[in-house]
């Protein structure tokens, strides 16, 4: 690995601007909040529109999957905006460690950076898999232990806001609403500190203030979820605003939560070493992270369902549970099998309607998410998926069109239930 | 119940069905042209004509109707669901339909559990592919059916997408194959690719019903797929409504849930319906009529003298640029005064019109001009030259070169767009620097802005000109064609005028070059003096697109798609030779070419046999030598492919071992592998059956089970190799997943890359039949052999159900990684003896990298053996790797097993004068989107040239042959200026 690369330095650490590229919007915000707390000077960057992918295009090889493209072009042209001095901002994002490519993002910015005439600006890639190092920047246990809760936080948030957004009898007041306690929670965090009581109690209030929003319930939804690549997956900017397509066309939106997601990588740092035998100090952290964050996570859950509006995800030694039989757990490239394993989540939750969204010729998806689709479907005959590829030049009309496909199916396949419902009814 | 009209608004036709009581009063099915809106209107006005002021209820469906819909608020319905209904309703016995239209391709599986699928964003097995092909035949697709009925052969067409296809239809058009025969293997080329594409492991039996426009008018299509899928008459289903089947479906929805209006008042509203999204446009090429005539004035300097041929006397020197697509011919005077030139499409048949022309020049050069020299170049090079006697035979890129700098003699940068090529080329120390060509999957160049054109009813030079004064050219990004199709749909959504559109597709072109071939962050990266060329920046569209979008002035000669031919002429003026084929023997000429397939090898090349009037024979289509008569002499080729193939074979297979067979599918990550497993399992008892390197064949076999298609051709192969084994009878089928590789402690990290890690569990999730058999796919860990015994240990008695002790699984290990070691050594001893050999023998050296699986003679497409002919030594990246002396730290995280030695590889060659290194990468490979440019970079450092191979199913080796020898010619012609 190429070692000279450009250090965040101690100097920096109040000076220098982080920028950070946005994937969820709710988890991201809280998150930068703590990092501004803690004495960073951080800016999310929420840019959206063509010139984004196309500056991508021009410093990325073209054939690099789509996020890298995305990503990258993003901060370049953040860059060259003229709203930052080039000398003083530095780049921060989080990437995937692993045999996947992706684990590439760091060296492919760095070398677009050189070809774009910024090769001074530094750049930090967080990762599960360990980062470089650099002075300015101290993951503090106090600064994990916010971020962690902040997840929590994020994961609730999107699982409120997407089971209001299609009943909400005023468009919009779920998202102000989780953009309230986005706010508040930053701020309570920082003065009241983090503790579990506390997050039991503030999310027992986020729940109820939610379940009170004006609705109507009886609005005819399909309930469809997203699974994928984890940056189009959740990124606006990468899948073309799915979600909102989505709800404008009648649906109820699941996203499996992004703690799934660190779950599976904790999970997998003991796979490695009970397969392989390597990495036996890791396994014992990971061992104590992921009981650590499954205990809280059911906590939380359970308040979810004592107030009885909401539905909460599935505990995620259920989702390990269901994987079993389809895929080894060793497949841990991408999000290997935590893809398939979500679909069978939302299946089993009830959420029969499914959108894969993947970056157009992604080594993993060939595996977990198309190669995965036809013995699940052989196993769920109800479950209806559709596999989109997310590209630079993928037209919107192509994807639009195979997903208003997947929905016409669930619509028909509940009103067939309906019908057979009043069959028995009668 | 009155009256209910289905719309069906696809991508490249509008159907109507209009239903009185159930009943079809009113039906139509006619081409847009993306007209969208006015044709849709103008048919609205003839169903006003039979419905009066009478509301009905109205539906909408198809592609480009769902913006229509929107923007028009009448009820939408989804495509495939409307057939879906249609089938239901009228044939519910069916069990699978497949619908073909303009672009999109889908499939329902009615039995067992509704399936409803469309094809991905990259397949173009459609109507609009059919409709390229014709266009490339030059035929109207009623003809190319015609034709088709009459063939002989099938010819094996890439099936992926069209670009690809028409990489391998050329070649056979320039070769003299049949057009019947040609047209047949384009519709196979379509039911290929609908049953790998669309069924992706269900097999398609039954009931089966044929859909859509492209069906219902393509007589040859439909026998195909019967054919194919072995469906007799009565379980082949064409029905009369086949083309309206959305629109019927519509019409149907309509019933439930459609709106009431007047045909008026939808005319009105489709009329109006115009979405204003214009957020993805660019700056106009122009902002007016002056700066017009100030770029025209500026590129009007660029001029070759003249001299008109009746008024000259003296000698001549003639230049033959046989292209893919077109003919070039250029004679010039003793003072490069051009005297004759020719440029017309070669209509698949460029010996009959080099003849001609000859036959004219001859003519008009009379007694007075004497022709002193003649060279060829382009993708019929060998062809001409050997028909025509031409005194000598040029590389392309060599030709271009000489042509440029005759305009410019400090020209540093030289980009030519062509019919189907773009090549650019660097220039430094008057010796060409570096090489780009395009990928066959980006040939977005001439032939795809005429195509366009031709589909909006436009000459290739009005569609162009409509460009220049466009207001807001769109955005098309930069992909391969089918991609902008798509992209152009969208546009026509939004309200893009075709002027709009023929200068976004300009734009798009030059995008393409300068991102995707060249991958230019900026014009310095260019150079100061940079020429265009080649037929396409005729179009002053593109060419000020170029300009504009790396904000610089260059250079267009006035006969810039005959720089080839003129280049050659150049050189034939350099280099004299006057052999030219006489005007007595020309008048005599005759040509007759005849197809026959080699059985020099288990390669089966197919040939083309040319012979001339003299008796003269040439053969093309084969990639080795053996097809010409010539027998090979063991130890005069150095190829360790060969080398290696040969060690794999020679493995021992434990025959008639205790434990019974086992079967390994030869492919993907058991090709390096092969030695280590066969020694375990022989050792344990086992008679390993290994299954047979690939040929099209194989991958035929289990194109029904592949559930990617995006997904790389040496993984597509192995349900071929997987298909074989289970035909073999194996009781049991061994194919590992491995997240780690051999760790060689060369790189950070040792992984294989997800494909090659996983691919067992897609083989079991996908391959119905292999639940037939025991399918061992354990994880394991080949980090040491003490802890791939512990685990295979466990896994061998689990999975057999016991019997495995621990000292016979530790011994067998132990030899299985000695197996491994000495298969690694041997291939490490002969690629020293190689390397010594190829220096004795003053041979160029070079390493043929990619990785281990890409020595299957399916994949590699015998490029070995190629480059062999072109006199280079071939050895492989794994034989010389360890040699290389440390390097500058790869910029790239190097992690992959198969990866590090490539950098390793390719460090050698930068090191070594003698040595060059050509990269082949598989398509779809996203791993090497990394390594291409890292490699790259490491040999450029110290001036070598970097030669990229894209490969996949395509067969046709002419663009690997131009790539070579442009190799070859840059490294030659490097030398004579040193």
């Amino acid at each position: 690995m190429n070692t000279s690369y450009v250090r965040f330095t101690k100097e920096m650490k109040g000076s220098y601007t982080l920028l950070v590229p946005n994937m969820l919007p709710y988890h991201f915000k809280l998150l930068m909040q703590v990092l501004k707390n803690d004495g960073y000077s951080v800016d999310l960057l929420t840019t959206q529109g063509p010139q984004i992918a196309q500056t991508g295009l021009k410093y990325v090889h073209n054939d690099t999957c789509y996020p890298a493209i995305l990503v990258i072009g993003q901060f370049i042209d953040a860059i060259q905006s003229g709203k930052y001095d080039p000398h003083k901002v530095a780049l921060m994002y989080f990437q995937t460690g692993g045999g996947c490519r992706a684990s590439n993002y760091v060296s492919l910015l760095r070398k677009a950076l050189e070809k774009a005439g910024y090769p001074y600006v530094p750049v930090i890639a967080l990762s599960l898999s360990g980062i470089e190092h650099h002075p300015g920047l101290k993951l503090t246990v106090p600064l994990l232990h916010r971020a962690v809760y902040c997840f929590f936080y994020g994961d609730l948030l999107l699982t409120l806001v997407n089971q209001c957004k299609p009943y909400e009898l005023q468009r919009g007041s779920a998202e102000a609403l989780a953009g309230r306690f986005t706010r508040q929670l930053a701020e309570s965090m920082e003065k009241d500190g983090v503790s579990f009581k506390k997050t039991k109690a503030k999310c027992a209030e986020m729940i109820r203030a939610f379940a009170a929003l004006p609705m109507d319930r009886s609005r005819d939804t399909v309930q469809v979820g997203v699974v994928g690549e984890i940056y189009v997956k959740y990124s606006p900017l990468g899948n073309n605003n799915l979600e909102q397509f989505l709800v404008d066309n009648g649906a109820e939106v699941t996203f499996p939560g992004l703690m799934g997601f660190i779950l599976y990588c904790v999970y997998n740092m003991s796979m490695d070493y009970r397969l392989y035998r390597r990495g036996r100090v890791m396994h014992c952290f990971a061992d104590f992270a992921y009981r650590f964050i499954t205990t809280k996570q059911e906590v939380i859950n359970d308040l979810i369902r004592k107030e009885g509006t909401f539905r909460p995800s599935e505990s995620f030694d259920r989702t390990i549970e269901l994987i079993q039989s389809y895929m080894g757990q060793g497949c841990k490239m991408g999000e290997g099998w935590l893809l398939p394993a979500e679909m069978l989540e939302l299946a089993d939750s009830g959420v029969k309607n499914i959108v894969c969204t993947q970056p157009f010729g992604c080594l993993p998806n060939h595996i977990c998410g198309k190669g995965m689709m036809k013995p699940i479907k052989d196993r769920n005959p109800d479950v209806n998926i559709v596999a989109v590829d997310y590209d630079a030049s993928a037209s919107h009309v192509n994807q639009e069109n195979r997903i208003k496909l997947m929905l016409a199916n669930a619509r028909s396949a509940k009103r067939a239930a309906a019908v057979s419902e009043e069959g028995r009814g009668a | 119940m009155g009256y209910c009209l289905g719309i069906d608004i696809g991508s490249t036709t509008v159907k109507f069905v209009l239903l009185k009581d159930g009943e079809r009063v009113y039906e139509v099915y006619e081409r847009h042209f993306s007209q969208v809106r006015e044709k849709t209107a103008e048919l609205l006005e003839e169903v006003g004509k039979i419905t009066g002021k009478k509301e009905f209820l109205v539906a909408l469906s198809g592609s480009a109707g769902m913006g229509v819909a929107e923007a028009a608020q009448i009820p939408f319905v989804q495509e495939v669901y409307a057939t879906g209904e249609v089938v239901r309703a009228l044939e519910p016995d069916a069990s699978c339909a497949i619908e073909l239209g303009g672009e999109d391709a889908k499939i329902i599986f009615f039995e067992g559990g509704l399936e409803e699928r469309m094809n991905g964003s990259c397949a173009g097995g459609t109507g609009a592919f059919i409709d390229q092909m014709a266009t490339l035949l030059n035929l109207s697709v009623e003809e190319l059916d015609q034709l088709s009925q009459r063939c002989e052969r099938i010819y094996p067409i890439a099936s992926r997408c069209g670009v690809f296809a028409k990489t391998d239809i050329q070649p056979l058009l320039n070769q003299g194959a049949r057009k019947e025969d040609i047209a047949a293997s384009i519709y196979q080329a379509v039911v290929n690719q609908t049953i790998a594409g669309l069924a992706q492991g269900r097999r398609i039996r039954g009931k089966v019903l044929f859909l859509g426009g492209p069906l219902y008018y393509c007589t040859g299509l439909r026998q195909r797929f019967q054919e194919t899928l072995g469906l007799d008459d009565e379980h082949a289903i064409f029905p009369e409504y086949a083309r309206f089947c959305v629109a019927l479906g519509a019409a149907m929805y309509a019933r439930e849930s459609g709106a009431y209006a007047n045909a008026n008042e939808l005319i009105r509203r489709i009329r109006s319906a115009v979405s204003t999204v214009r957020d993805n446009r660019l700056p106009p090429l122009f902002q007016n009529n002056e700066e017009y005539r100030a770029f025209s004035e500026r590129h009007a300097k660029a001029v070759v003298p003249k001299q008109k041929i009746a008024a000259y006397e003296g000698g001549a020197y003639l230049g033959i640029d046989c292209g893919s697509t077109t003919t070039k011919l250029a004679l010039i005077s003793e003072d490069c005064e051009l005297l004759y030139t020719y440029y017309a499409p070669n209509q698949g048949n460029p010996i009959e019109i080099v003849r001609e022309q000859l036959l004219e020049i001859y003519g008009q050069c009379g007694s007075r001009i004497k022709i002193l020299g003649s060279a060829v170049t382009g993708y019929g090079e060998e062809l001409i030259q050997n028909a025509f006697r031409v005194g000598r035979g040029v590389v392309e890129t060599i030709a271009h070169y000489t042509a440029a700098a005759y305009f410019k003699p400090d020209v540093d940068f030289i980009l030519d767009i062509g019919g189907q090529d773009i090549k650019c080329f660097r220039i430094k120390n008057h010796a060409i620097d570096s090489i780009f060509l395009n990928e066959a999957c980006s040939s977005g160049c001439g032939s795809f802005l005429e195509t366009f054109a031709k589909s909006m009813d436009y000459s290739i030079a009005d569609f162009a000109k409509k460009g220049l004064f466009a207001k807001a050219p769109v955005n098309l990004g930069s992909r391969c064609t089918v991609f902008m199709n798509s992209s152009v749909k969208q546009s026509q959504k939004e309200g893009a005028t075709v002027e709009d559109i023929s200068a976004g597709l300009s734009i798009s072109v030059i995008k393409n070059a300068l991102y995707k071939v060249i991958r230019a962050g900026s014009a310095e990266e260019l150079g100061k003096n940079v020429v265009v060329q080649g037929g396409t920046f005729y179009n002053d569209a593109v060419l000020r697109a170029f300009e504009m979008e790396l904000n610089c002035e260059v250079v267009r000669p006035d006969i810039a798609g005959l720089m080839g031919a003129f280049g050659a002429a150049l050189y034939a003026k350099k280099h004299p030779a006057a052999t030219l084929l006489p005007l007595t023997e020309l008048r005599a000429f005759t040509h007759k070419s005849v197809s026959a397939v080699c059985r020099g090898c288990t390669n089966h090349c197919h040939l083309t046999v040319n012979t001339f009037g003299d008796g003269r024979k040439f053969i093309s289509g084969n990639q080795c030598e053996r097809a010409l008569g010539i027998k090979k002499t063991e130890g005069e080729s150095i190829d360790l492919y060969e080398y290696k193939r040969g060690l794999l074979a020679a493995l021992p297979r434990g025959e008639g071992g205790r434990r019974g067979r086992i079967g390994f599918p030869l492919a993907l990550g058991m090709y390096e592998l092969l030695p280590l497993w066969t020694g375990i399992f022989t050792a344990l008892g086992f008679e390993v059956v290994v299954s047979k390197p690939s040929t099209r064949e194989t991958y035929e076999k289990g194109q029904f089970t592949i559930p990617s298609d995006t997904a790389c051709y040496p993984a597509k192969l192995m349900h071929g190799h997987i298909e074989e084994l289970l035909e073999e009878g194996v009781p049991c089928i061994f194919y590992p997943c491995l997240t780690y590789n051999i760790d060689e402690h060369q790189s950070d990290n040792h992984y294989n890359c997800p494909v090659v890690a996983y691919y067992a569990e897609l083989l079991q999730g996908n391959v119905e039949e292999l639940k037939k058999v025991k399918f061992f796919y354990p994880y394991l860990n080949l980090d040491s052999p003490k802890e791939l015994a512990r685990e295979l240990l466990g896994k061998l008695n689990e999975f057999f159900g016991g019997g495995f002790t621990k000292a016979e699984v530790r011994e067998a290990v132990k030899q299985g990684f000695a197996a491994y070691d000495r298969y690694m050594e041997a291939i490490r001893q002969k690629g020293r003896e190689a390397l010594a050999q190829a220096r004795r023998q003053h041979k160029r050296i070079m390493i043929l990298s990619g990785r281990p699986y890409h020595i299957d003679p399916e994949i590699c497409h015998g490029i070995d053996k190629l480059a062999n002919s072109l006199g280079f030594a071939v050895v492989s990246e794994d034989s010389v790797c360890d040699l290389a002396g440390p390097g500058a730290p790869v910029k790239v995280l190097n992690q992959w097993t198969y990866h590090a030695r490539l950098y390793r590889a390719a460090n050698y060659a930068a090191q070594h004068k003698d040595t060059e290194l050509v990269q082949m990468v598989s398509f779809g490979c996203g791993v090497d989107a990394i390594t291409t440019d890292e490699v790259r970079a490491i040999l450029e450092s110290s001036g070598k040239y970097y030669t990229q191979l894209k490969i996949d199913e395509i067969t046709n080796l002419g663009a690997v042959r131009i790539r070579l020898r442009s190799l070859l010619g840059a490294l030659e012609e490097r030398e004579s200026v040193e």
